[in-house]
């Protein structure tokens, strides 16, 4: 039998510029036992289709058609005070980040207790006694214990446990889970969706797990339904959509996906969702300007060395230095880049990567240690003007493209600070030339100029970023995580267009991420950070082949297995 | 191209199709303040061609005037739309005029708070460090004394030092130095704050990397993205200063009776009130009133317009 269905569901957001529709005429059934994933880009509208199932669209969304059937009962036209009812009791659900869906201020005895008697009327002894076994079903060590603490004194992952557990205790018969696991670390990821899968088939609970990970799809889900627009494209088994997608939208979506195995010469059929906007003509970079042999001297050996650096932040100040407590985010990293090489640097969070890259590009001045770059000491360098000429030769390319550019700037301006500011051009006609050229050949046609930040989506911004980074004529880019805060099928476009400028312009390139499969996507060279420390340096696909390191090995288990996706249209690159 | 031409909009387009600009044709009460205001603004600045009289020309002036009730009283002159005072000036125009003192008083002022506290927010967010704890320590400490109470120290300090025969003449200067003076804490905290927000943000450290220098950033990136809080205190300020003005002119201190503001006004027309002559100090009350309040519901609508999570 049907556990959940939903039916030609309609939902629109009137607004001020008209009404958008966000959901449009999708059909969906979860069975018991079943784990049906909602996958698509942001926009797509996943999100909105569990919170009108749940009975929580945010004003001013309404349901204009369709109908949402709980066991043959229909309960979208329920009264608020029934769907309260439904809410918890008969649907649990699992929001995305544990850190806020737990109240800092109560135990979590008390929130589990609370809603365990509220919805079954145990009485709170027995409700008790089930809270502490709901806890010891989701994998937290001694429950009876631990159910006396606040939520900020368990980790992120025990914390997604705990919002498991809560979403649980009233026995529901359908969870709705929206990007659960994306708040945590891929390590405890995993762990989060084997408790899920295996709840879920003990209990024989249907599951409707909104994400945009296809690793998280691969990993847990028995049917998948992938959405596009507020459309439903394309809908069956996980095995059928990853491995032989019949619909070109799923189809360019999974050929985004950075695979850990195998390395790509570029991502294939990516233009499907973002028109990558064709370049009106090819520059001829013999003769343009962006091309133009750069007035610094060839070079032997390696572009940048980093000899021993040490980066020491303060971390309780005090007026006396030996009060003082510091710690090492960078502690005694060296390493070469050979030029027209890209090295890559990964590491989790908090691992130093991101502060090796502002250090290079002379952000943070380095505690101890030296930044050779062209065979001079940037450390050492005292005057601002000095600099500069450095400053031109290096440019960096933020992740965040919604705070790396300024607002109230045109995009003319924003691309044309650095050509102003370092005198690179003539007149102002040559700057607008060269500005629209540049913007052109990221692939955003000479218009963009004129307009603001704010009209762009987060992969155009992320161009018009490499545009900017671009207009001084560097030799050495450093990208700290470019596409981190991007979706797959336009972190695919913007790695295409970041691989082949590298290509054309000789560029030598310092690329950080977290994202190991991305790494393996872009990077000669590769070095691994944790802790501050480099804990090892080979090239690519001897690191992903056969690692030395143990941390290394670590994190390769890590990864999750995509084995079974799709590998049509794919160009492997011959080792 | 018809492209660029729909792209390419002028300020006033954009302004037009802005959602702040929305929110205002969608609130009455911000459309009525507003109107209240730019028409007294307009009446204050032009009063020396709509006023029915002169106020300040002696030679104009009969003594045989004085104390004359409201025009539509039996015993009042049609002359005199809104009475006389003691000396026989019209109110109409003396209100007029005097508006006009205590609007250049309060938007000066106004200026000076926002440039001093501008700068000294800009500065001290952006330097931290010892330079920011200094900076925010004197405003502490200012802080603890009620603006009124500076602005009276000042002025006080003022009149000691400065020759009697010059105090006519630069009296209004240092009073546009003291309530400002008085104000600046609030301006450069606002803009610590949000200078320190947006100096995190990755287009600051873009502009570094380009080599762009601290003043330049300042200016160029941080200034105009602080700017919005900074226009919303200003316009509450402005209802601040007015009142500020006009309360150390009631007590005698602000500006020369010479140069009346409508604090002066209502000083005066006190000291009548008890003998019937009502209008002297009711009617540069009310207009107080209407324009501080006015402006300051502008100011609300601007804060609730500007603010993203009451929209």
């Amino acid at each position: 039998m049907d556990l959940l269905n939903i039916n030609h569901l309609r939902i629109e957001f009137p607004s001020r510029h008209g009404t958008v529709v966000a959901v449009d005429d999708v059909s969906l059934t979860v069975h018991p036992g079943e784990v049906l994933g909602v996958v698509g880009e942001s926009g797509a509208g996943k999100s909105t289709i569990g919170n009108a199932v749940i009975g929580l669209l945010e004003p001013p969304g309404e349901m204009t058609g369709g109908h949402i059937l709980l066991k043959s009962q229909q309960i979208d036209t329920l009264n608020p005070e029934a769907k309260r009812k439904i809410r918890g009791r008969r649907i649990g659900m699992i929001f995305q980040d544990p850190l806020t869906s737990l109240d800092p201020l109560q135990t979590i005895e008390q929130q589990l207790v609370e809603t365990i008697d509220l919805h079954l009327k145990l009485g709170e002894k027995k409700s008790q006694e089930r809270a502490v076994d709901l806890l010891r079903q989701v994998g937290i060590p001694d429950p009876e214990n631990r159910i006396k603490n606040y939520p900020h004194q368990f980790s992120g992952g025990m914390r997604q446990r705990v919002v498991i557990a809560l979403a649980l205790c009233a026995e529901p018969e359908v969870i709705i889970a929206d990007e659960p696991t994306t708040a945590l670390d891929v390590s405890i990821q995993a762990q989060i969706l084997e408790l899920m899968r295996r709840l879920c088939k003990d209990k024989q609970v249907g599951m409707l797990i909104i994400t945009h990970d296809m690793g998280v799809i691969a990993d847990i889900t028995d049917r998948v339904a992938v959405m596009y627009h507020g459309k439903l494209v394309e809908e069956g088994t996980t095995e059928k959509i990853l491995g032989n997608p019949d619909h070109p939208y799923t189809q360019s979506l999974i050929s985004a996906v950075p695979r850990p195995d195998i390395r790509l010469r570029r991502f294939p059929m990516v233009n499907y969702i973002e028109e990558e906007g064709e370049r009106a003509k090819n520059i001829d970079l013999s003769t343009h300007w962006l091309g133009r042999v750069r007035d610094y001297e060839a070079l032997e050996g390696p572009l940048l060395s980093l000899k021993n650096l040490v980066m020491t932040f303060v971390t309780k100040p005090a007026l006396l230095k030996r009060n003082r407590m510091t710690f090492n985010a960078v502690d005694d990293v060296s390493f070469d880049i050979g030029q027209g090489e890209v090295f890559g640097l990964v590491g989790e969070s908090g691992s130093g990567k991101s502060t090796v890259a502002r250090m290079v590009c002379s952000l943070y001045k380095p505690a101890a240690g030296a930044v050779n770059f062209a065979g001079t000491d940037l450390t050492r360098i005292k005057s601002e003007n000095e600099r500069d000429f450095f400053r031109r030769q290096m440019q960096m390319i933020f992740q965040d493209p919604f705070s790396s550019l300024n607002g109230r700037m045109r995009v003319l301006d924003i691309v044309a600070e650095p050509i102003r500011f370092h005198k690179l051009a003539s007149s102002s006609r040559e700057v607008e030339q060269i500005v629209m050229d540049l913007l052109d050949h990221v692939g955003l046609g000479a218009q963009a100029a004129l307009r603001f930040p704010h009209e762009f989506s987060g992969g155009q911004r992320q161009r018009i970023s490499i545009a900017r980074a671009l207009a001084t004529r560097p030799r050495f880019l450093i990208c700290d995580e470019p596409t981190s805060a991007l979706d797959v099928s336009i972190q695919a476009q913007i790695l295409n267009l970041l691989k082949d400028l590298q290509e054309e312009l000789g560029l030598t390139m310092l690329f950080i991420s977290h994202d190991l499969p991305v790494i393996r996507q872009m990077c000669d060279r590769v070095g691994v950070m944790k802790t501050g420390k480099l804990v090892e340096v080979s090239a690519t696909e001897d690191l992903f082949e056969n690692p030395t390191a143990a941390y290394t090995r670590e994190l390769l288990d890590l990864m999750p297995r995509l084995d079974q996706l799709s590998h049509k249209g794919l160009e492997v690159e011959a080792g | 191209m018809a492209d660029t031409q729909t792209i390419e909009k002028t300020r006033l387009q954009r302004f037009f199709g802005s959602d702040i600009w929305y929110s205002f044709t969608r609130h009455p009460v911000a459309i009525v303040s507003a109107i209240v205001t730019v028409v007294m603004i307009l009446a204050a600045i032009f009063a020396p061609y709509i006023a029915p009289h002169n106020p300040f020309n002696l030679a104009s002036i009969d003594l045989m005037d004085a104390s004359l009730p409201p025009a539509w009283y039996y015993d009042g002159d049609p002359k005199f739309l809104l009475g006389t005072d003691d000396q026989g000036r019209d109110i109409l125009s003396t209100i007029l005029f005097g508006a006009r003192i205590s609007l250049l008083v309060g938007f000066s002022s106004v200026i000076f708070s926002m440039v001093v506290g501008i700068a000294l927010g800009l500065i001290s967010g952006y330097v931290g460090g010892r330079t920011d704890a200094i900076i925010m320590r004197i405003a502490d400490v200012q802080l603890s004394f009620p603006a009124i109470l500076i602005a009276l120290l000042i002025d006080g300090v003022a009149r000691g030092i400065i020759p009697k025969e010059l105090h006519a003449d630069i009296s209004i200067y240092v009073l546009i130095f003291a309530i400002g003076i008085s104000g600046w804490v609030q301006y450069a905290r606002t803009v610590r704050g949000s200078t320190l927000v947006e100096k995190s943000k990755e287009y600051v450290q873009a502009a570094r990397v380009i080599g762009i220098r601290p003043f330049t950033i300042l200016r160029r990136h941080i200034l105009p993205n602080v700017m919005g809080p900074v226009m919303v205190i200003a316009t509450i300020h402005l209802a601040i200063a007015i009142i500020t003005e006009a309360t150390l002119s009631f007590l005698g201190v602000g500006v020369p009776p010479t140069t009346p503001s409508l604090g002066t006004l209502i000083r005066i027309g006190n000291e009548y009130l008890f003998s019937g002559d009502w209008w002297i100090t009711i009617f540069p009350g009310i207009t107080l009133v209407v324009l501080v309040l006015a402006v300051n519901l502008l100011g609300d609508w601007m804060r609730d317009a500007l603010n993203p999570k009451l929209r």
